[in-house]
């Protein structure tokens, strides 16, 4: 009765091989192609440093002008661009301005790339049951898998550097956008469809005109969700080499600097803000005809 | 208030001229419905059979999980006239409709418009079908809501990629016909249900479609709005004479605008007929326990309950008149004979005690008393 006792385990040589042969055969892989897959991202290596340089090249005072303007264009409100000012001057003034604009700058491509490939995958997932069946479960295990764990063979095949630190955050950022897209398209009036269908409209109207249109509100809470979730990533990505924010806080976990950390981490949390308070704005403002109020 | 009297003809107001559609134009078929059974169900064809050889709807469910919506439905609808579907919820009505685009796969049947086989039409035929020959009322309105009114009524002209300013033009013009101008630029949502469903028959209307298709279209509004849709309904048809299948589960609402009426009970015909033929002659136990409440004054026609005995004087009544209205002309003239005529020319004669008695509620076999409305 050993059996009962003891868990019929592999057996320690068997596991130790069955290990090393993976870690033996990723190793391979990732000398073979990690050159290639490396230039596969260059382009968005320039666009990502291209950003970050012109936004700290550029003079202070304008870039709060832009993102004041773009405060309004989305929100339309003073008290958010009043807020927005206060913040990126408070952010200045306490020395964090170039960390800051290193963080804007890869959050916005981080999140640009989460909408240029999510949407599109939402949008088959949400025409495709199969899709679906497929793309949640890998949804599932790019939220929940430790971020470390992805981070090894990341490393393993890119190295230590921004397009890693850009991966890594786009792993982690981009299922609510998928997921949102998804729900959005699935949840529109089945009753508006069948009209759009009775009228003769191909698929193509379907979904340009009514599917999408109608899906809007969720797929930018799916946008808003991907810019927090990227947000969050700031500090883990710092590890593997990515400026901004992220680097002072890593600094201060390793020497117990307490200010230090908490300043940058606020600095974290009023970016996630305004973020968050603008693209709310804007998409609840995209819902204008849910305005109510009987004519007559 | 939006003027809707201006809009459709006036029903209920007593008219000595009360028009009625010409009776005599030929009636050959627009839409003919042949032999349609819809099964759902993981296999339906295969259920057909056991169907054909008469399984009831309630076998089919236990024996072999499948419901039977639709069974042998056979309709042929004239043109440019109302064709009214009628029955209680479950019936398989909508389930009917839709098949006439497609939007639903009948199991097997035919369903020949213009004498082409709507089922054997490939995607393409099918959506110009749709975009140019049958367009849609919804019961609950199914606008775009985030479009304006006047969007939503040239949607179905945008989808034909016609010019926005032209599709625009058109819109306001069918937007003017239904009483809503001055909302054009109003979202679906600001609106009440009534004006939503005149938005919802415009977009219809501006496809020139000569079909219109309107499921359960008035059902949601409230009794007087939904009276004042009929006028205007009416009204346009009078005008317009498409070719219309309308659902309903309203028997008021059938006798009204239909000129013909198909019952249909658990997914099969039980009778088809005008009106009146219904009123006089209902088919089973069903369709007169159905009509056993209707103010009958309203759909009776004088023509028959006249008798052919032509008097020298009294005033005259046309054969097309209903007889409450055939009333108010007797007691307002206060005799109790008048003269029928048809195409101004006497025809025979009615009497004050055949009119009532046409209105007297005939005995039916059941033991619900109902009470008249």
């Amino acid at each position: 009765m050993e059996w009962l006792d003891e868990f019929p385990t592999l057996g320690r040589q068997d596991l130790r091989d069955l290990k090393k042969a993976i870690d033996l055969s990723f190793r391979e892989f990732s000398r073979a192609y990690g050159d290639g897959i490396e230039t596969f991202f260059d382009p968005l290596l320039y666009f990502l440093v291209w950003l970050e340089k012109l936004l700290i090249n550029t003079p202070w005072p304008i870039i709060i002008f832009v993102v004041a303007v773009l405060a309004w264009i989305g929100a339309r409100s003073w008290i958010v661009v009043g807020g927005t000012i206060a913040c990126f001057l408070v952010i200045g003034y306490f020395g964090m301005w170039e960390d800051t604009m290193a963080t804007l700058a890869i959050i916005s491509v981080a999140t640009l790339l989460c909408i240029a490939v999510g949407i599109p995958l939402g949008i088959l997932m949400s025409r495709s049951s199969r899709a679906q069946a497929i793309v949640t479960p890998v949804l599932d295990v790019m939220q929940t898998i430790p971020s470390f764990v992805y981070l090894i063979p990341i490393i393993m095949l890119l190295g230590i550097g921004k397009v890693p630190g850009l991966l890594a955050v786009c792993i982690y950022a981009m299922p609510p956008i998928v997921r949102l897209t998804n729900l959005g398209i699935r949840l529109v009036d089945k009753e508006v469809l069948e009209a759009a269908e009775a009228f003769g409209a191909s698929d193509r109207q379907k979904l340009f005109g009514v599917q999408i249109p109608l899906a809007l509100p969720n797929i930018f809470a799916g946008v808003n969700q991907t810019i927090m979730m990227a947000l969050a990533m700031v500090v883990i990505a710092s590890m593997i080499g990515v400026p901004g924010l992220g680097r002072p806080v890593l600094r201060a976990i390793n020497n117990q600097y307490l200010a230090l950390g908490l300043m940058n981490g606020l600095a974290i949390v009023a970016l996630a803000i305004i973020f968050d308070r603008v693209s709310q704005k804007f998409g609840a403002r995209l819902q204008k005809h849910r305005e109510s109020g009987h004519g007559a | 208030m939006l003027d809707f009297k201006s809009i459709g003809k006036v029903g209920t107001v007593p008219d000595n001229n009360v028009s009625t559609i010409d009776k005599d134009t030929t009636l050959d078929t627009k839409v003919a419905i042949r032999n349609l059974y819809k099964i759902f169900g993981s296999n339906p064809s295969a259920m057909v059979d056991r169907v054909e050889k008469g399984m009831s709807k309630k076998d089919l469910l236990e024996k072999h999980g499948h419901v039977l919506a639709l069974t042998d439905v056979n309709i042929d609808i004239p043109p440019r006239r109302i064709q009214v579907i009628m029955g209680l919820s479950g019936s398989g009505k909508s389930t009917l409709i839709r098949h006439v685009n497609r939007l639903i796969e009948p199991t097997t049947g035919e369903i020949v418009v213009d004498g082409q086989n709507v089922l054997e039409m490939n995607q393409n035929e099918l959506r110009e079908f749709r975009r140019h020959r049958a367009s849609m009322v919804f019961q609950r309105f199914a606008l775009l809501p985030h479009h304006t009114v006047a969007d939503n009524v040239a949607y179905g002209l945008t989808i034909q990629h016609i010019p926005k300013n032209e599709a625009l033009e058109s819109s306001h013009r069918w937007i003017d016909r239904v009483g809503l101008a001055g909302y054009e630029n109003h979202y679906p949502d600001q609106l009440s249900g009534g004006m939503q469903q005149r938005v919802g028959l415009a977009r219809a209307l501006a496809t020139d479609a000569e079909i219109l298709l309107m499921d359960e279209a008035f059902s949601a509004l409230d009794p007087l709005i939904r009276t004042d849709m009929q006028d205007i309904l009416l009204g346009l048809q009078d005008e317009l004479h498409k070719t219309i299948l309308f659902i309903t589960h309203d028997l008021d609402e059938a006798l009204r605008i239909g000129d013909n009426i198909a019952i249909l009970r658990d997914g099969a015909i039980v009778q088809k007929g005008t009106p009146q033929e219904i009123i006089l002659n209902p088919a089973d136990e069903y369709v007169s326990d159905f009509i056993k409440d209707i103010n009958r004054g309203r759909v009776v026609e004088v023509g028959s309950v006249m008798d052919d005995t032509k008097p020298e004087s009294g005033p005259t009544i046309d054969r097309f008149v209903v007889v409450d209205d055939a009333l108010q002309v007797l007691s307002k003239a206060g005799t109790k004979k008048a003269i029928v005529t048809e195409n101004e020319k006497p025809v025979g004669s009615v009497g004050l005690d055949a009119l009532i008695a046409a209105v007297a509620k005939p005995k039916v076999g059941t033991a619900r008393s109902g009470t008249y409305r």
